[in-house]
């Protein structure tokens, strides 16, 4: 790989992080990610890794510690930062082609602010933005579809659509393809990795599923029993091809995972 | 399917009138005037005078649709977003929504006065609590999920607003109006009883009850049950440009 680290997409510092009442999930967590790197967060439910997500998507704030996407903490959402959740995520009464230019709406309803949308956003080549990612994701046909008409792989293929018509930088995907069929998941799995690879995105994805923390992962986050405080790691460089699911290694990889998760070892 | 609705409404209509006029040929009374005079009537009558009674209608029915909209549509999308908000207002609400507004129709003339006020503030006083629930609800309903994603798209407060709550709330606001139409035309005639000269209501009273003219009178109730078809039918178009994803066709 590369001779020089890249410079930290996302760093969490001495992170605290407890919901109103309750036991906290992060203390003094810290956490880097890489520009350029995909990472998968691993871990039952309850972990506390949505929210380790929402944290760096700005969309909760941490008590204490700061995240810095960018070399900047963030108080906000910030514009270069592209969410998919794993339903209900597009709005039901505008249409595919509607739904993939919204962020796009959005951000010619505030101007380029540089707070809501980057500074440098040309609004001008807007209708062939969404143009192109719907060929991309392959949902052009479905362009006045409502997302009630839609399969769960379509809606999430607006929803990726939507994201990456901001030209992210950072990518972050909380069980984006959870609801899916096998088929249409691993489908959906490879051709969002080749998009964010194209684009050259920071890749964030959490889930429950081993397999896809496998397979996606060439870093895994493993999150056991909270409180966190030390990030448990497990390195998987591997390319992101659909015969990868076939070797030795993802099976060796996955056995690891389902050892650790079992043993809660990262507790 | 809006085309067979519709055709079979009018073949109602005509089967209602055939058996209008029949009634009305058998009983031979001034109180049944058969629907061919009334029609007839009607159309006299509308350059004289009726017209300008329908528009003050009108005028009456959509400003206070308009005021109920425009108070009601934003509180309940605040209630809807927040829950300690409603939490304060939901037990004002549960307690005022079901008191018959109507029987306030005194005290509203009484308090306002003469002149257009209180006749509006009256249909607004029933429109607003409807429309307020209704928006309240379906504004609640909305998913955290969606509002998190169109969050995480750049917007603030001023963008799911008009992205996210506006769009989600129309169709509650459209099944309010609609719902309320028939109570706003009602209390429209109980409005209009009281110190106007001009109005369906007060056209419909004087006809019946103080010249006995009957075909008039019938010619004013034919009149009030257009502008409430009217209205009806209006807010139907509307919701179907508007709200065109509500009924997902099969692909």
């Amino acid at each position: 790989m590369s001779e020089r680290p890249p410079a930290p997409m996302l760093e969490a510092c001495r992170l605290h992080f407890a919901y109103a009442g309750r036991p906290p999930l992060f203390v003094e967590f810290s956490w880097s990610v890489a520009a350029g790197e995909t990472w998968a967060v691993l871990g039952p439910s309850g972990c506390g890794k949505s929210t380790l997500l929402m944290l760096a998507a700005g969309l909760l704030r941490p008590q204490q510690g700061d995240v810095r996407v960018a070399g900047a903490t963030l108080h906000r959402p910030r514009p270069r930062t592209g969410l998919i959740l794993q339903e209900y995520g597009l709005l039901p009464w505008a249409t595919v082609r509607q739904n993939v230019a919204l962020g796009l709406d959005i951000r010619r309803f505030y101007g380029p602010d540089g707070r809501h949308a980057p500074q440098d956003e040309r609004l001008e080549d807007h209708a062939a933005r969404v143009d192109y990612w719907l060929e991309r994701l392959g949902i052009a046909p479905l362009a006045d579809a409502y997302p009630a008409q839609l399969s769960g792989g379509e809606r999430q293929r607006t929803a990726i659509a939507r994201t990456l018509a901001l030209n992210p930088d950072l990518l972050l995907m909380d069980e984006p393809f959870s609801s899916l069929d096998a088929p249409t998941r691993e489908a959906l799995q490879i051709l969002t990795l080749t998009l964010c690879r194209e684009q050259q995105l920071t890749v964030i994805l959490v889930t429950h599923a081993l397999e896809e923390a496998a397979f996606v992962g060439q870093r895994i986050l493993l999150l056991g029993r909270p409180p966190h405080h030390v990030p448990c790691i497990i390195e998987a460089p591997h390319p992101h091809e659909a015969a990868y699911r076939h070797t030795p290694a993802y099976q060796a990889l996955c056995a690891e995972l389902r050892e650790r998760l079992e043993a809660e070892e990262c507790s | 399917m809006t085309d067979v609705r519709r055709r079979d409404v009018l073949l109602a209509l005509l089967a209602l009138l055939l058996l209008w006029q029949l009634v009305a040929a058998l009983a031979q009374i001034p109180l049944l005037p058969p629907p061919s005079l009334v029609v007839t009537t009607f159309v006299r009558e509308v350059p004289r005078g009726l017209g300008r009674h329908a528009l003050a209608s009108l005028y009456r029915v959509v400003a206070s649709i308009a005021l109920a909209v425009l108070a009601a549509a934003p509180l309940g999308l605040a209630l809807g977003q927040s829950v300690r908000l409603n939490r304060l207002a939901a037990p004002f609400i549960y307690l005022l929504y079901p008191i018959p507004k109507v029987a306030l129709a005194p005290i509203v003339l009484l308090l306002l006065g003469v002149g257009e006020l209180p006749k509006i503030v009256l249909i607004f006083l029933i429109l607003f609590f409807q429309i307020l629930v209704l928006v309240r609800d379906s504004a609640a309903a909305i998913r955290p999920e969606l509002v998190l994603s169109v969050r995480s798209l750049g917007a603030g407060r001023r963008a799911l607003f008009r992205f996210v709550y506006l769009p989600a709330s129309l169709p509650a606001v459209l099944t309010a109006i609609r719902q309320s139409i028939g109570t706003a035309v009602a209390l429209l005639y109980v409005a209009e009883l009281f110190a106007t000269r001009w109005g369906l209501g007060y056209y419909i009273y004087l006809n019946g009850s103080t010249l006995f003219n009957y075909p008039a009178m019938y010619a004013g109730v034919l009149a009030m049950s257009l502008l409430g078809l009217g209205l009806y039918f209006a807010v139907d178009a509307l919701e179907q440009r508007l709200c065109r994803w509500q009924a997902p066709s099969p692909r």
